[in-house]
């Protein structure tokens, strides 16, 4: 079970890097580490021990395989995430074009 | 093996503390890296080759944009400077991570046990794999099973690229 525990520290990490830094790049790197630990949390429930990965091949036909379905999930899961932080970083590239900062309490005051 | 991930999952963790109190960006987006390439490896480890394959991709492309996005920036970041205030502040912050911990290990024991056979929602996909003709079960149930997933997928990638564009255009409208 520790191998969850430490898979839910690095979320943790991630959440405390959104709450409390000011820089939007750091921002963004803190949320793909929740997208990242959540990931490899899947893939840790779907995990067989001994199990093999889950590709058909001969002599293969009937061995212990581990889950194929959590697979197929993160398999979008992760497409789609850096599809977000691409986004994610487009805005942050428009905003230094206009603000000239990446400090999200300085575009505050020059918001007004 | 699951010493291996034990070790991989603490390496990761360290990069990630590292990279959120790096003082200028481009460390910061360097030792990011470390999280997803070791992501790769644990990947490997839990026998997922495709997701592996992928994340290699993904994590490589994410960095390069980051790159791009910090290029030509004045990266130093100031440091805070200590003040007793912010002691208390650590403190709150750990003591709400411990609960959140604490919480969660509640939850997991719920949960079955690191590596065992829990088959129960997969062994249709399994017993299914012959009809989709396809040797590689992740891509049956990604491509057959679950097409109109992968649609929408699909769907949410273009839109993300139409966004990526319309932000990024240089030409924009001029304000009257």
């Amino acid at each position: 079970m520790i191998i969850y525990l430490l898979c839910f520290i690095l979320f943790l990490v991630g959440l405390y890097g959104v709450i409390s830094k000011r820089n939007l790049i750091k921002i963004i790197i803190s949320i793909a580490i929740m997208e990242y630990s959540i990931n490899l949390f899947f893939i840790l429930i779907g995990y067989v021990e001994g199990g093999t990965a889950p590709i058909i091949t001969k002599g293969f036909e009937n061995a212990k395989f581990v889950d194929p379905l959590p697979q197929a999930m993160i398999l979008t899961s992760i497409v789609i995430g850096l599809a977000t932080t691409a986004l994610l970083l487009a805005v942050a590239i428009r905003i230094y074009q206009k603000y000239g900062t990446f400090d999200i309490n300085k575009i505050k005051d020059l918001k007004g | 093996m699951e010493l291996y991930l034990i070790i991989i999952l603490i390496l990761m963790i360290l990069g990630s503390i590292y990279s959120l109190n790096a003082s200028d960006l481009l460390s910061a987006v360097i030792s990011y890296g470390i999280v997803g390439f070791g992501l790769v490896i644990a990947f490997l480890l839990l026998q997922a080759p495709d997701l592996a394959i992928v994340q290699v991709v993904i994590e490589v492309v994410t960095l390069v944009i980051m790159i791009a996005a910090i290029k030509n920036t004045q990266s130093k970041i100031p440091k805070m400077e200590f003040k007793p205030k912010i002691a208390i502040y650590y403190a709150i912050t750990l003591m709400v991570a411990l609960i959140f911990v604490l919480i969660f290990d509640r939850v997991t024991g719920c949960l079955s046990q690191f590596g065992a056979d829990t088959m129960r929602m997969a062994q249709p996909y399994i017993d299914g794999a012959a009809d989709t003709k396809s040797a590689n079960l992740v891509t049956g149930v990604v491509l057959d099973f679950r097409a109109y997933d992968t649609l929408g997928e699909a769907t949410v990638l273009f839109t993300a690229v139409i966004g990526v564009l319309t932000i990024l255009r240089i030409k924009g409208k001029k304000d009257k």
